[in-house]
């Protein structure tokens, strides 16, 4: 590439230089011309050749025997001068627009440059650098210090801190210990890692990512096909344009000379190559896409990008999407005996669940649990779960588990997740069963889930709805804690589909309806909404594949953003089509009156190619629709 | 068979639009995506008939832009 654009600056020189003398110097005629057609061959000899050998495939409509074609014809009508300067900026113009091109396939390669190139495999005690591709699932691979991850695994020895920026836009590095599992693109900061790898090359999140980036230009907006069929047709009308401007008006009307018509339509043809149109709605949509990813978010396709520029409907999931999912004991409401011994209950009686809900309650309490004083563990389904602790039956659970057992469970005014204990006890033969009390849960409100309703409804959402599963008392207190308009709550999976579906239908307007999901459990409704936005997409498969959008890092606050930059890509890509498409009527309509020369005809081929790609490129750029941080802490739900 | 090339030397962009159609009207070509940005190929073909495809595809993009090879 290098050596070829040197090539092309000599020749641009050579012949610049050529040009000149030829034109300015006070020479015989035959000399000027001799030095003309030296420069003009210097900067079109490729042209030339290239058309040749195109017209050989059957290519007719190509730039380069178009550029030819009018060259030459310049050239028979003796406009000499004309005809050189033409092939001359037309070599200029491919200097810059590859220049241009180049450079903005570079800044984008940047932003894509996650492929790792090898990975370090343990065999044997023995460490080999291999490709990424060979590493097999449960092979030992070593990470050293400004490595970057090559497959997604585990630690099984060693402590590090990570970047993951590349993968989520989150610039803060993120520590990891043996145990933890590490997703590939990050690089290694500090330590050597020891990973064991949990999945091969092509299923590695890196390579998912990749081949999302990569491919999202096969899912064209309707202003890229648009611009792509236009192209298809534009060329030979403006040929046949060119063909009827040369001959007819000479015959039709007297007093017309042929060569005044020609040279006519000769500019028509140096204007005829479509390049500028093709490039610049794919560039613009290529450039969003690029910098929605080095923001951590990933987009599938160009068509999402147009669709979210126009929304006026979001649908959120809950738990994990505007909360983040995981659980906190808030308060231990206990009848008879003490909070501690209360939650040292609950813990034990959840021993055995990897329940978020059990996660919290073992987290708070906190102590080690002896296992040995649990047996007999059984889940009662829809209600709650039981077992014995010490020789005595604890049941935990909802409201409906304390009415089964004939209790009267104390009224729940928290906003909260509640989770009621009974104990039975048979000491002389006689049932006692007691209620104890309840432990309340609250769920953690992502720290920018307000800002980020805020910022949606900035950009002209007139509808924010929440769907969970969760008591209506949690659901509320979430909807008027960040402002969302609509909430409902106490709905099954399939519930969230029906109403989605209901909202779907019941809108009138044209916008779009966005569903916002964690990816878990809501497949069907991401795929049923126009645009699917999955939640913390790092790490689940399942979410990258079921979402048109995937928010890398868990910030809902994301959304307002990708809208911004969606609509900022859309409006550089319609510039771009008004730009190009005008400065070409323009010109075509003054060439046809024979006020335009074949000089501003090749602006109008390479020069607006060249501002259309340098206008694509401000839609790589995320600084302007950055969103502002919010406050770092977490808030909790809490109720006075 | 789903696969993604790179492309080397794709300079021109109409070029990449004509060598995609060209592609994908190709016999065992299933579905072609060019992308001229990141200069990549994205083919899909039957696993039997993938090295044909591949093959065909070159000579259809070697007739629109002579320099422009598929890395394999």
């Amino acid at each position: 590439m290098q050596k070829k654009q040197k090539i092309k600056l000599i020749r641009m020189v050579l012949s610049g230089f050529l040009f000149i003398l030829g034109a300015t110097l006070p020479l015989p005629a035959l000399g000027s011309l001799i030095l003309l057609m030296a420069s003009y061959l210097i900067a079109g000899y490729d042209t030339l050749w290239t058309a040749i050998v195109n017209i050989c495939h059957g290519q007719v409509f190509d730039e380069n025997f178009l550029m030819a074609l009018a060259t030459i014809g310049a050239i028979g009508l003796r406009d000499y001068k004309e005809a050189v300067f033409v092939m001359l900026f037309y070599l200029v113009g491919t200097i810059f627009e590859e220049y241009a091109v180049n450079k903005s396939r570079g800044s984008i390669s940047e932003l894509m440059d996650l492929r790792p190139d090898y990975a370090n495999l343990l065999r044997d005690g023995k460490e080999q650098q291999v490709d990424p591709y060979e590493v097999a699932i449960g092979d030992i691979i070593l990470i050293k210090p400004g490595e970057r991850v090559p497959l997604d695994g585990t630690v099984i020895e060693g402590c590090s801190t990570l970047d993951t920026s590349a993968l989520t836009g989150e610039s803060l590095p993120q520590d990891v210990e043996t145990g933890q599992a590490i997703f590939s693109g990050c690089v290694n900061l500090s330590g050597v890692l020891k990973l064991e790898v949990s999945s091969e090359f092509d299923d590695s999140t890196v390579a998912k990512i990749l081949d999302m980036v990569e491919n999202a230009g096969s899912k064209k907006a309707k202003v890229e096909k648009f611009i792509t069929k236009f192209a298809r047709y534009y060329t030979p009308v403006v040929v046949i344009v060119a063909v009827l401007l040369a001959v007819l008006p000479p015959l039709l009307v007297s007093g017309q000379n042929f060569s005044e018509w020609i040279s006519r339509a000769l500019t028509f043809l140096v204007i005829s190559c479509p390049c500028a149109l093709v490039i610049s709605v794919p560039l613009a949509f290529f450039g969003g896409v690029g910098g929605a990813s080095k923001s951590g978010i990933l987009v599938k396709g160009s068509n999402y990008l147009e669709a979210l520029a126009n929304v006026d409907t979001v649908i959120f999931d809950k738990t994990g999407t505007l909360t983040t999912g995981t659980f906190k004991v808030s308060q231990v409401q206990a009848e008879t005996r003490s909070s501690k011994e209360l939650l040292e209950l609950a813990a034990y009686v959840e021993s055995y669940s990897d329940h978020p809900i059990s996660l919290s309650i073992k987290e708070a309490f906190g102590n080690p649990l002896d296992k040995s004083r649990v047996s007999d563990t059984e889940e009662i389904a829809g209600k709650g779960i039981k077992a014995v602790i010490d020789g005595q039956t604890v049941y935990a659970g909802n409201s409906r588990l304390m009415q089964d057992l004939g209790l009267e469970s104390l009224p729940a005014n928290e906003a909260a997740t509640l989770v009621h204990l009974a104990v039975k006890q048979q000491p002389s033969g006689a049932v006692n069963t007691e209620y104890l009390g309840y432990v309340a849960i609250t769920d953690t409100v992502k720290a920018d889930a307000a800002g980020a309703i805020k910022g949606l409804k900035q950009e002209g959402v007139s509808t924010t709805v929440m769907l969970t599963g969760d008591r209506k008392a949690v659901a509320e207190k979430v909807a008027q804690e960040i402002g969302l308009d609509e909430f409902h709550g106490e709905l099954l999976p399939g519930d969230k589909v029906a109403l989605a579906e209901q909202i779907i239908g019941a809108k009138t307007s044209k916008g779009n309806v966005i569903f916002v999901g964690d990816g878990i459990n809501d497949a069907p409704v991401l795929a049923r909404a126009d645009i699917g936005v999955a939640m913390g997409g790092l790490g689940s498969q399942a979410a990258i594949e079921a979402a048109d959008i995937v928010i890398m890092d868990d910030q809902p606050s994301k959304l307002s953003m990708i809208m911004k930059i969606a609509r900022r890509t859309l409006s550089i890509s319609k510039q771009n089509v008004i730009f190009a498409l005008g400065i070409k009527a323009i010109v075509l309509t003054l060439g046809a009156l024979g006020m335009a020369s074949m000089w501003a005809a090749v602006f109008a081929d390479v020069g607006v190619a060249v501002i259309c790609i340098l206008n694509s490129m401000r839609a790589l750029s995320t600084k302007k629709t950055a969103v502002s941080v919010f406050a770092p802490e977490e808030k909790q739900i809490r109720v006075a | 068979m789903k696969r993604s090339f790179k492309l080397s030397e794709l300079d021109c962009a109409n070029c990449a639009a004509k060598m995609e159609t060209a592609i994908n009207k190709l016999d065992p070509v299933d579905s072609a995506t060019i992308n001229f940005m990141s200069q990549r190929l994205t083919l899909e073909a039957a696993d039997d008939k993938f090295d044909e495809a591949v093959d065909l595809a070159q000579k259809a993009i070697s007739k629109v832009e002579r320099g422009c090879k598929i890395v394999r």
